[in-house]
């Protein structure tokens, strides 16, 4: 496809899907109390939509979100996964 | 349009699943042993999902018309209780040779512990003593990157693994070129939040060729779409791709993979 194309393909359903995370941003500064991590990690990983090279920004949003260490963990925490990485186990 | 369903948890799913895949053009659906949404109490709890997956859920997908293959081990959310893990190890080899058993899947690690990584070790030594196809879970959301890293570690280190003959699940676009770079194969699994989409998964395709890849839906007992794999062959079709194209990729090359066991026969 083109990318004359591609946006006529996909242009409205990113603009949804922006405005979605605008939306959701705007929720939660409306919203009493204290964020956690993954407040932390969403702006982080939104920073990557422009500091990514092009063609590298989906891949980049994922590492943002993603635990980069090597090491196995000694102990499973638990069993579920939240969709941002706290960073290392104190 | 014909398809084959690589990865489904049909025992999570209701009969009217069955008769939209069959209708969708679904030919075969193979079925990963995996998590219950709760712990099992006792190895004689897999015993009987083992049976569940051999015995009865190829007669329940039979009277739709569809063949039912699967594969066999202790899932990775399961892992932590080496105990347990051993004991449903020793179980396994009384099931590999059934008719519809595929090979040791989905195997891998979930949260990245030292005790999910032995528990892996053991599954794939099983593997490549009893020469069985290897099918590889990846971790979910922030633990996928690492989890795919020590997988492949492990995998690499095993000299008797050979990398066509094992696919790792549930890439996504920061770890699929580390898979298909290291000759595996790569399966891409499309859910409604937790993993990829339709146009995500093309994209990949597109970006990295289709030789080595396959699309499923992995739906099971939480949110996921069991006809997402035939909703993406729309979407290929939507962005160009000629029939014959997506026939090789959600058909042909499930087919490719698993004709390298035996046991998988269509028609």
């Amino acid at each position: 496809m083109t990318r004359r194309e591609t946006l006529d393909l996909y242009f409205l359903a990113a603009r949804h899907q922006l405005i979605e995370v605008a939306a959701f941003m705007d929720r939660v500064d409306h919203a009493p109390g204290e964020a956690d991590f993954r407040w932390a990690a969403f702006v982080k990983a939104l920073r990557c939509l422009e500091t990514a090279p092009a063609g590298e920004r989906a891949a980049a949003v994922l590492m943002a979100l993603s635990d980069p260490t090597t090491v196995p963990v000694e102990r499973a925490p638990g069993k579920g996964a939240v969709g941002a990485w706290e960073g290392p186990a104190s | 349009m014909r398809y084959i369903e690589p990865h489904a948890h049909m025992v999570s799913r209701v009969t009217d699943d069955y008769v939209a895949m069959v209708t969708a053009g679904c030919e075969a659906v193979c079925e990963p042993a995996f998590w219950a949404g709760f712990d099992r109490s006792s190895a004689q709890g897999f015993y009987d999902y083992f049976r569940q997956l051999t015995e009865h859920e190829p007669r329940r997908a039979a009277k739709f018309g569809l063949p039912h293959y699967c594969w066999l081990c202790l899932n990775p959310k399961e892992a932590e209780d080496t105990g347990l893990a051993r004991e449903v190890l020793d179980l396994l080899p009384r099931f590999l040779d059934r008719p519809n058993v595929l090979g040791i899947g989905e195997i891998g690690l979930n949260k990245n512990s030292r005790n999910e990584l032995k528990v892996l070790e053991w599954h794939v030594d099983l593997a490549a003593r009893t020469d069985h196809l290897i099918l590889v879970h990846t971790p979910h959301l922030e633990d996928k990157y690492k989890g795919t890293r020590l997988t492949l570690d492990v995998l690499r280190a095993d000299g008797r693994i050979r990398p066509e003959r094992v696919i790792i699940d549930h890439v996504e676009e920061h770890t699929v070129g580390m898979v298909l770079d290291a000759g595996f194969w790569a399966g891409m699994t499309l859910y409604p939040e937790t993993k990829g989409t339709p146009a995500r998964a093309i994209d990949i395709l597109e970006r990295y060729g289709s030789e080595r890849l396959w699309l499923n839906s992995a739906c099971d007992w939480g949110v996921s779409v069991p006809l997402v794999v035939a909703h993406t062959a729309r979407e290929m079709r939507r962005r160009g791709w000629s029939a014959a194209a997506v026939d090789r990729v959600l058909y042909q090359n499930p087919v490719r993979f698993l004709s390298q066991c035996p046991r998988f026969t269509l028609g």
